[in-house]
């Protein structure tokens, strides 16, 4: 069986930034597919433990520059300049996973979905509500994509 | 001890812009007299400050979690602190067992994550580069390249220790746990029983930093020097005189060993603790009221933690406090750079007494509430945070609301240290009337010794430019470095 992390990000307590853990939490669990939820504010160095085990990682977060509703795209191990020890991008985070383990990381694909408000303390915007609903069942499309028998 | 808080008349000002690498930024200022000698050294702190004010009007009982806020890498001592000082508010004196051992093996948690970052990911390319190395190669990316082995041990170990805080408050990261007289949540068989299968691991990574660390300062004559200051210092500690980072008294001593005060209730800090406001920074001065201004600054943290204790309850801790006695010919060590090593001292004391709890059956127990009992209006927390001792105090009303909170937090009591530390490097590295990169990681490295994180101590809000300025005597600015976001530097 397919062993899936589902890996959500953004703060939930800044409107539109909640988009990521939003539909990873909404995800329903598959009996084909191994499916494994994680959500967290940001990325960290420490995430990259995380990683291990998986054959497909989805990482999901909002993004207030992609197209509406979302947008898809595969993603590799790519060293880049977002370190800081408060924030990292998803293809850094694969970039440390294959320096500590010496080995490629896990398939990945990033999922952004375009937000709109992300001002502390705001509520899901209307337009980022239908963006996360397309997402969704984009996601759980491909999810079933997986499935033996389709 | 050797203050330096007045600017002598005819001075040079070099001022670097924030300090990067920590968390929140400082700005540094060198006073050059007309010889091009330092005189001051002025680490400032010019963010705004304002928790304690954020605070007045809310209800004690959402204090813990709002204070915690306060940082990303320490908010369990926050919430543990303002916890302790809830307690009080609602009359409660002693909590159940089972909630003592979870709050404690929820800072045990805390400090071991902390200390991890400290080290290994905001301080160990200056160890492992060299501190004159590319500023490029400076950075934990870099220690992932070139040591993965470390970097990754380093990264697992902080990892563990937010296990234990997500286990405990339900998330690594600003999560909740503890409740006005104890804590709200039990800590399950299922959860227990996974951090233990990985406690063995983090028991022997935490023994290789501790042996990193000893090399490195035993290794390094150099190390012995940097920034060496000889002063009082502050800590709490247990009945017999043990480490102890959750309850205690508070002990003092002089930089030659001899005691100030021992034991004393924590409760009455202001009877001893004073501080001093000056204008060219937000974080305040404290010192000791007896010892007065010029001579009662004094160190907190691991460095001051380990001069104070007389023993360490874990065996392998213990061995390697004795190991570090004795490199201090059984008396205080006073070299800066030591805070690593009794950092790393204290991550495998917390590492062994994460296990001592999760194998002690009681940890797992449910009753976890005492009863509350009549309402105080007053409440005073105080704990051992990675960084220092950390002091929370609030006043409310009738109607439970906070009237007045005044928080003396560890960067704050460090404050007058560091701009020591930094007036000593500087003096050794500055050559003429340039401010070099190797100059400013110099600086940086004395004040990361102390402290990677000063948005507590500044309740930051916005972030800087780097900027480095030079002024001469007449206030004239005759050079400045401007360091952008992203690494970019121009004059």
């Amino acid at each position: 069986m397919t062993k899936l992390l589902l890996f959500g990000y953004g703060n939930p307590g800044r409107g539109d930034d909640s988009l990521g853990p939003l539909l990873v939490e909404s995800i329903q669990q598959l009996s084909f597919l191994h499916i494994v939820k994680l959500v967290d504010m940001q990325l960290l160095i420490e995430h990259a433990t995380d990683l291990t085990g998986f054959e497909q990682i989805l990482f999901v977060d909002a993004d207030v520059s992609c197209e509406a509703p979302f947008e898809f795209s595969t993603i590799t191990a790519e060293k880049d300049s977002s370190y800081t020890s408060h924030r990292l991008s998803p293809a850094a985070l694969l970039f440390i996973y294959e320096h500590i383990y010496r080995c490629n990381a896990p398939p990945s694909c990033l999922l952004r979905i375009r937000g709109y408000h992300f001002e502390l303390g705001s509520n899901l915007s209307t337009e980022a509500h239908a963006n996360l609903h397309a997402a969704l069942r984009y996601v759980q499309n491909t999810l079933m994509g997986f499935h033996p028998s389709t | 001890m050797e203050s330096n808080q007045s600017s002598p008349p005819a001075t040079r000002r070099i001022a670097i812009d924030p300090v990067s690498r920590v968390e929140g930024h400082g700005k540094i200022t060198l006073l050059l007299d007309t010889e091009n000698r330092i005189r001051e050294a002025r680490f400032h702190i010019v963010e705004f400050r304002g928790f304690e004010k954020f605070i007045q009007g809310r209800p004690y009982w959402e204090v813990p979690f709002l204070v915690q806020r306060l940082c990303g890498i320490c908010p369990v001592s926050h919430q543990l602190a303002a916890a302790k000082a809830v307690d009080q508010l609602v009359g409660v004196d002693e909590l159940s067992p089972a909630a003592t051992k979870l709050r404690r093996l929820l800072h045990f948690g805390q400090i071991l994550q902390s200390h991890a970052l400290h080290f290994f990911h905001l301080s160990s390319p200056d160890f492992l580069f060299g501190f004159g190395s590319d500023p490029l190669q400076r950075n934990i990316m870099k220690v992932l390249e070139h040591y993965p082995e470390i970097a990754l041990k380093g990264v697992k170990l902080r990892k563990y220790g937010q296990q234990i805080i997500q286990a405990i408050t339900g998330k690594r990261i600003h999560g909740t746990g503890t409740v006005p007289g104890g804590m709200n949540k039990a800590l399950s068989v299922t959860e227990r029983d996974a951090l233990l299968t990985e406690i063995h691991d983090i028991l022997e990574w935490s023994q290789e930093a501790l042996a990193l660390n000893e090399q490195l300062h035993l290794t390094h004559p150099a190390h012995h020097d940097f920034g060496t200051l000889h002063s009082n210092y502050l800590s709490m500690t247990g009945t017999a005189g043990e480490l102890e980072f959750y309850h205690g008294g508070l002990r003092a001593r002089y930089a030659d060993g001899t005691m100030i005060f021992d034991q004393l209730d924590y409760c009455g800090y202001q009877k001893i603790l004073q501080e001093e406001v000056r204008s060219w920074s937000y974080m305040k001065f404290p010192y000791l009221s007896d010892l007065g201004i010029e001579h009662g600054w004094y160190r907190v943290g691991p460095l001051a933690r380990i001069n104070n204790c007389d023993c360490i309850s874990t065996p392998l801790a213990e061995a390697a406090r004795q190991r570090f006695k004795e490199f201090g010919h059984n008396g205080l060590v006073h070299n800066t750079l030591a805070y690593h090593w009794a950092r790393m001292i204290e991550l495998l004391h917390c590492t062994e007494s994460i296990q001592r709890l999760l194998q002690d059956t009681e940890i797992t127990h449910t009753e976890l509430i005492v009863e509350n009992s009549e309402r105080r209006s007053e409440g005073i927390g105080v704990i051992e945070a990675p960084r220092g001792t950390l002091f929370h105090h609030y006043k409310i009303n009738e109607e439970g609301l906070i009237t007045k909170a005044n928080l003396i937090v560890s960067t704050t009591s460090n404050n007058q240290a560091m701009n020591e530390s930094i007036r000593v490097v500087a003096d050794q590295y500055l050559e003429g009337k340039e401010i070099t990169e190797a100059l400013l990681n110099h600086l940086e490295v004395a004040v990361r010794a102390y402290d990677p994180c000063l948005s507590c101590a500044t309740h930051a809000l916005g972030k800087m430019p780097l900027q480095v300025e030079l002024q001469d005597a007449s206030g004239q600015i005759i050079d400045r470095l401007v360091k952008g976001t992203s690494g970019e530097i121009h004059r």
